[in-house]
């Protein structure tokens, strides 16, 4: 299958081994990624939305018609990226109104929002279209790891508009790690959010940061080796926020943070520095060695 | 709040009006049962209280556009799930955020953060240490979005001006600084 790739802000510009694993381990599982040349920042749910909706919306659907000019549906691999383009795509499909509205905008700049298209996230992608087994099948290394598996907040909810329904005790990502030999711990407030979205990372980092701390500290006490994430921004609110938190609030938690594709990466014999694991703030060389890379 | 004697000077009628342009009406269902509050995790950690913004919302007090505590929800929708009354919170929220910008109530990080999106396209651009880690990946040096096409960032621009986000967030324009 051919997916119009999103690659939106903080992958391409703060983890780029995120992108060049994405890229990497994709298409060895049949799917093919058509870059989107000249998209922006989706924009950010939490900070974006909040300052003015109608910026938010025009800014996605601007996004989306680049989508619907390649023809192909979009793959997201950030959880607010999904939530501001599927959203944004749900809303201008079904309100007519708001459709004219915002199409009246981007008249100005020679576009149009058709609603030919549909947004995607990796996991969802990996889960429904490829399948566990095909992930199986591409395991030439077992990750023998006891995982805090994280999904954030956006990628489940709202459920209504996501293909799972029900944000409530969700299992399909765990499969998925474990589908690459790791073992996925249980731990205390598994889908509670890690504390970057909303506009809080940027506006309260202290409360940010505390709400991170609850989170890494009940994977620690499950004995967790690392967490494994689909999301650039949890990924960056563990990574960089665990030596933040280290830092100012004297807490170490010597976790690795690991992103799926990454992992997926050297369950498949890539090495971990073309996966880019080691250009983590984290430490992932511990994990590294125990993979036997 | 229950200790304090309202005003009516403390009532902002307009406030109600606003949320009910943005679609967002049904919060005149809310209980008050506080599912909302208890599913909380930035509620958990600090005195805010989602029940509580609703509540001041409701009563148009124009105080809950001034808080602090409006910005300490992380739209983790967790309460929107679970609310028995299937209140859209979150929507509610960043509706009274927005108001809250409009009326000029925005601090100045988030301010940056606006900035950034307008002058660059992302609201994370790129640097130097990054651009370095993308070459030694073998991946293109600058991202193949906006990043890399001036007529992507010019279209981005115009659609900042044409819905007055500039204006909303003080940006000023590059020709225009004094």
């Amino acid at each position: 299958m051919k997916l119009a790739l999103y690659l939106g802000c903080i992958i391409p510009n703060r983890y780029p081994g995120i992108e060049a694993a994405t890229r990497k381990v994709l298409p060895k599982l049949g799917v093919e990624l058509i870059d989107m040349k000249g998209a922006s920042c989706c924009p950010a749910p939490g900070v974006i939305r909040s300052f003015g909706r109608k910026i938010w919306l025009v800014t996605a659907a601007r996004n989306l018609t680049i989508g619907e000019q390649i023809g192909l549906d979009i793959v997201t691999l950030c959880n607010g990226c999904y939530s501001s383009l599927k959203e944004a795509n749900h809303v201008l499909k079904i309100d007519n109104k708001e459709r004219e509205e915002i199409n009246a905008i981007l008249a100005e700049i020679d576009r149009n929002f058709k609603g030919s298209i549909e947004v995607k996230h990796l996991a969802e992608v990996l889960y429904f279209d490829v399948g566990i087994e095909a992930i199986k099948k591409v395991v030439k290394r077992q990750i023998p790891v006891r995982a805090a598996v994280f999904y954030g907040c956006h990628l489940l909810k709202p459920s209504e508009l996501r293909p799972w329904k029900s944000a409530e005790k969700p299992t399909f990502l765990d499969a998925m790690v474990e589908a690459l030999g790791a073992k996925s711990v249980t731990y205390r407030d598994k889908t509670m959010c890690c504390g970057a979205g909303g506009a809080l990372r940027s506006g309260f980092p202290e409360v940010s940061l505390a709400i991170a701390q609850e989170r890494l500290k009940a994977m620690k006490e499950a004995g967790a080796e690392c967490i494994v994430n689909v999301c650039p921004f949890c990924h960056l609110q563990f990574d960089l926020g665990q030596h933040q938190i280290t830092q100012k609030l004297g807490e170490n938690f010597n976790m690795p943070v690991i992103y799926y594709t990454q992992l997926l990466g050297l369950a498949m014999g890539f090495d971990p520095e073309e996966l880019g694991i080691y250009m983590n703030v984290t430490d992932c060389k511990k994990l590294t060695e125990k993979i036997g890379t | 709040m229950s200790q304090e004697i309202i005003a009516l000077k403390d009532i902002n009628e307009k406030l109600l009006k606003e949320l009910n342009i943005a679609g967002v009406t049904n919060i005149v269902f809310c209980i008050q049962c506080g599912t909302c509050s208890a599913s909380c995790p930035s509620g958990r950690i600090t005195a805010f209280r989602t029940r509580q913004i609703l509540r001041k919302a409701l009563m148009g007090l124009s105080e809950v556009l001034k808080s602090d505590d409006l910005w300490l929800c992380t739209t983790c929708y967790t309460c929107l799930e679970r609310c028995p009354r299937k209140i859209e919170t979150v929507p509610a929220i960043v509706a009274l955020r927005n108001v809250a910008v409009e009326n000029g109530y925005i601090n100045q990080r988030h301010r940056e953060v606006a900035h950034m999106f307008i002058r660059y396209g992302h609201a994370v651009p790129i640097n130097s240490e990054n651009i370095k880690k993308r070459e030694s990946l073998g991946l293109p040096a600058v991202p193949p979005t906006v990043h890399s096409f001036k007529q992507a960032l010019e279209e981005l621009q115009t659609l900042v001006k044409k819905s007055e986000f500039d204006k909303k967030v003080n940006f000023v324009w590059e020709g225009d600084r004094k």
